[in-house]
């Protein structure tokens, strides 16, 4: 089920989600605040990339989740 | 001279196992955080996480600047130019974004004044596109979102961040992590348990 949507078209440019370039610009920004807040709350390296690497999956499952939920909206309509 | 301490990594809150950390003048780390992300906890003693918060926090500010072509950062007030709220917190990275208030007075007083971190010019400008077409844009901010898209806006929101993250390293070289401890978590969690 998964992968149909991950091969979904977006409308209007009509290329695979995936494919859509500026979503990559992402990826730095999530690793910049994940490490950033990450060591706003513990003081050693340890936990410090403990907390970055589980906050960072969480933005992604979350706007994997929200881009899932867009995709099927625009399938629906 | 002000210490803090802050529980272990695995959550002890016995007074052996507590991490203590040397603030020295707060007020001063605090500055010097603004004026250099990083820079108050390297004056801290804290150095690994001073330079992963240069690092970071430059980075992302830099990265922004370069995607949005070098236009991304400048000052703007609603009552002299077009207005631009994404200054006050790009602001946030401290001496690196400064010379847009330069930039500024410069162009208040000379509307056509242009340049590195330069508000755009007001007033109506031709733009050539890519393939030679001309268009007329009502102004030059008008004209940079057009040119740079999407990388305009892509560079406003990484140097916006870069600029609000600091603000918590800010806050971190003031008074220390933000630590939730185990039982802070407990009381949240039995909070959520009552009716």
């Amino acid at each position: 089920m998964i992968f149909p949507l991950l091969l979904a078209v977006s409308e209007p440019t009509g290329a695979p989600l995936l494919a859509v370039m500026n979503m990559w610009y992402a990826l730095p920004l999530i690793v910049s605040v994940s490490l950033v807040c990450a060591a706003t709350r513990h003081e050693e390296i340890g936990p410090i990339l403990q907390h970055a690497m589980r906050f960072g999956l969480w933005i992604v499952v979350f706007m994997a989740v929200v881009m899932g939920v867009l995709t099927l909206i625009g399938m629906l309509a | 001279m002000v210490t803090t301490t802050i529980p272990a990594a695995d959550g002890s809150t016995a007074p052996e196992d507590l991490i203590k950390i040397e603030l020295k003048e707060p007020w001063i780390a605090a500055l010097l955080a603004w004026m250099l992300p990083g820079l108050g906890h390297i004056y801290q003693g804290r150095t690994g996480k001073g330079l992963l918060f240069f690092i970071c926090i430059l980075g992302t500010f830099f990265y922004g600047l370069y995607l949005g072509g070098g236009k991304v950062v400048y000052a703007a007030v609603p009552w002299e130019q077009q207005y631009r709220w994404q200054y006050l917190c790009q602001l946030g990275v401290g001496l690196p974004s400064t010379p847009m208030l330069v930039q500024r007075s410069k162009a208040l007083k000379d509307s056509n004044f242009t340049g590195f971190m330069a508000p755009p010019r007001r007033g109506p400008m031709e733009w050539k596109d890519d393939s030679g077409k001309v268009s007329k844009q009502p102004n030059e901010l008008a004209m940079w979102t057009l040119k740079y898209h999407p990388y305009f806006e892509l560079g406003t929101v990484y140097t916006v961040v870069a600029g609000l993250l600091n603000v918590l390293v800010i806050c971190d070289a003031a008074a220390g992590p933000l630590v939730i401890t185990q039982n802070q978590g407990d009381r949240a969690q039995s909070k959520k348990k009552e009716p």
